[in-house]
């Protein structure tokens, strides 16, 4: 029994959610206009609309379908229907999130055109949401739920209060038996090392060098010099000046927690901790990565004020930055700059950061859910065949 | 008094501006660990966020941030100086 409790929805398999959608889920590009085509038509859905699967092959291939199969089995997510233009790759997503036991429906385009799918989908659609609607919230342990971090459009605030703020909450949180993700294996070089020694065995140590050290080869084989692009021009313009810099403010988001684990992109963690998962640092494509791996709530902290949100797991952002939480207020649910004039300790804001946080999961909306920001963005390894 | 710089590190010879710190203006910091502060005067107008130097640097000295190093200085650097791209420089890219 942990100490912190919210309310959520237990799903049939036991993963717990703070949100209750009916998603409708193309399986490629093409479909993106029949699934659009059922939200419109019916009240209460989440479109999920993407650019992709279509010819991946491989790892890239293998990496979409658990990204597909990952978000819908989600435990935000109540019920599922799946839209694709043939029959096959549609019904591989269907099934893989039907193994939740959440309710999922499939309907394929070819021989029946948009419209015939769009009316199929629509009256299936209509069902999930009404089966959806009765479905209560509950007291549920924080133990039983994924949350994830990551930061973005970071400067020197995120460094001295945002980040350690997130690093107290992280503490608290993984202390009390729940899970918490943190990635951005580019943003961590320079403090490799020290996310190395927090691994709580050599062979997870070992796994997390050869995870690291691939990017980095990646990134030499392309003969890219990521100095244009780490720091981000948004980081210099806040006063980071280097990428150990910014990898040092990066990793007070963990506090002195140590690692239980390292994951694929997308992987869902086996057991309850701390996991670093292999992602890229843009915010949108590591933040669908978080959710495809069961996070339920995230913690994202800014300086300069990035505004991203996401269609399936609410985005709550932090900021101690004065500027920005004046003149972006609509973006920010934590203000925390008031650690800069050291008129709040980080444990006075690690305090309202964990309350904000167990309000989220108990249905608050967050300021990204109100603006609308769903930005669902897939990660993809190389070029389609 | 409300701080005009902050520094994580008893050990760093960089603090973070948090606010717009204007050219001559003595400044006074302290260590987000506890312990020290200090008191400079700005030789340069650092914004907000930015880095001004605690101690002088020279060329290829190491430049201490959270208590590490986080780049070297290209150049001479004073204290009360701005710290930044002109002037420092990361050891990895």
């Amino acid at each position: 029994m942990g100490k912190y409790k919210f309310l959520g929805y237990r799903r049939p398999n036991g993963a717990v959610g703070s949100r209750n959608h009916v998603a409708i889920i193309p399986v490629d590009d093409l479909s993106n206009a029949a699934v659009e085509g059922v939200a419109s038509l019916v009240n209460g859905t989440l479109p999920l609309p993407h650019p992709y699967g279509r010819l991946q092959f491989g790892a890239d291939l293998d990496l979409f379908f658990q990204t597909m199969i990952g978000t819908g089995c989600n435990a935000n997510i109540a019920a599922a229907v799946v839209i694709g233009i043939e029959p096959n790759w549609t019904k591989k997503i269907a099934d893989g999130i039907a193994k939740t036991g959440k309710p999922v429906e499939a309907f394929s385009i070819e021989r029946s055109g948009d419209f015939k799918t769009i009316e199929a989908a629509s009256r299936a659609a209509k069902g999930l949401v009404q089966k959806a609607s009765e479905l209560k919230r509950e007291e549920i342990d924080l133990s039983d739920a994924i949350v994830s971090t990551k930061c973005g459009e970071s400067d020197t605030t995120s460094g001295l209060a945002s980040n350690p703020t997130v690093g107290r909450v992280v503490e608290r949180v993984v202390a009390d038996g729940a899970t918490f993700l943190f990635g951005e294996t580019s943003e961590v070089t320079g403090g490799e090392q020290i996310i190395a020694e927090r691994m709580k065995t050599p062979e997870l140590k070992e796994k997390f060098m050869k995870v690291f050290n691939d990017y980095a080869e990646f990134i030499n084989s392309q003969d890219a010099d990521l100095l244009g692009s780490q720091p981000t021009q948004g980081n210099i313009a806040g006063g980071l000046t280097t990428i150990e810099e910014k990898a040092m403010g990066n990793i007070q988001k963990i506090g002195r927690a140590n690692v239980d684990g390292v994951l694929n992109p997308a992987e869902a963690p086996k057991g309850k901790g701390l996991y670093f998962m292999d992602t890229s640092s843009a915010a949108a494509e590591a933040v669908t990565l978080f959710a495809a791996a069961g996070s339920v709530a995230h913690l994202f902290t800014t300086g300069q004020g990035n505004i991203v949100g996401n269609p399936v797991v609410p985005v709550i952002k932090l900021s101690a930055n004065p500027r920005t939480v004046s003149t972006m207020s609509e973006h920010i649910d934590v203000p925390v700059d008031k650690i800069l004039t050291l008129e709040q300790t980080l444990d006075q804001a690690a305090d309202s950061a964990m309350d904000m946080l167990l309000k989220t999961l108990s249905g608050r909306l967050t300021s990204a859910e109100v603006l609308r920001h769903r930005e669902f963005v897939l990660t993809k390894l190389y070029r389609s065949a | 008094m409300k701080p005009q710089f902050l520094f994580h590190d008893n050990k760093d010879n960089v603090g973070v501006a948090v606010v717009e710190v204007k050219v001559g203006e003595k400044i006074t910091g302290s260590c987000l660990e506890g312990g020290k502060q200090l008191t400079l005067e700005a030789k340069e107008t650092i914004p907000l966020g930015h880095k001004v130097a605690l101690t002088p640097m020279k060329k290829g000295d190491s430049v201490i941030e959270y208590g590490v190093t986080i780049g070297h200085a290209t150049q001479p650097v004073a204290a009360g100086q701005h710290v930044h791209t002109h002037n420092i420089k990361s050891d990895r890219w």
